[in-house]
């Protein structure tokens, strides 16, 4: 089963908050990581790794039903680098 | 930001403890580490999900001596940014 809010909620809970507090807290978390990614700053977690702001720049693309050459704009993606410490448990060394 | 400012702007926005404010972010972060060294999948709504992917070994090349070499298999997590989030990122730049 994939890891959803509601583990991360209910180990909240499990320091003694609230079902409500712990629903609001871990949102609030939430809100903090993407508000700071959406002013376009990165978040570091160390030991886990990086999301970073990148900015993607416009490129020519085709529509693949019809062939036709266009124009795709720029844009701001999110990616994720994990840490080497991540990397490594996660292949077991 | 990093994790320090993540856990100050949690103490400040939900009321709670600066002590509190670091299990919380620990506990965040810990549960998704486990998940994935578990080779289990992390669906976040709104920010994104995770998946552990498998590489089969392959011959790589260093890159600056261009010598040939053996990559072991390997595996690697796996990032999709959420709706939410992607919306909102690609927002401010127009």
């Amino acid at each position: 089963m994939a890891l959803t809010k509601v583990k991360i909620t209910k180990q909240v809970h499990d320091l003694g908050f609230t079902q409500q507090e712990s629903t609001e807290i871990v949102d609030t978390l939430l809100e903090i990581i993407k508000s700071c990614l959406e002013n376009g700053e990165d978040v570091l977690v160390s030991g886990f790794g990086k999301f970073c702001v990148k900015d993607k720049p416009p490129r020519r693309g085709r529509n693949p039903a019809t062939g036709d050459d266009l124009m795709l704009e720029g844009r701001r993606v999110v990616s994720f680098n994990a840490s080497g410490k991540l990397r490594n448990r996660i292949n077991g060394n | 930001m990093n994790k320090l400012e993540l856990i100050s702007a949690l103490k400040k926005e939900s009321n709670i403890s600066k002590s509190e404010a670091a299990k919380v972010v620990q506990i965040f972060f810990d549960s998704m580490a486990e998940a994935l060294i578990e080779g289990e999948r992390i669906e976040i709504r709104g920010l994104c999900s995770f998946f552990v992917k498998d590489y089969k070994s392959y011959v790589g090349r260093n890159p600056k001596t261009g010598e040939k070499v053996q990559i072991r298999p390997k595996k690697l997590p796996f990032f999709k940014c959420g709706k939410e989030l992607r919306e909102r990122v690609n927002k401010n730049l127009y």
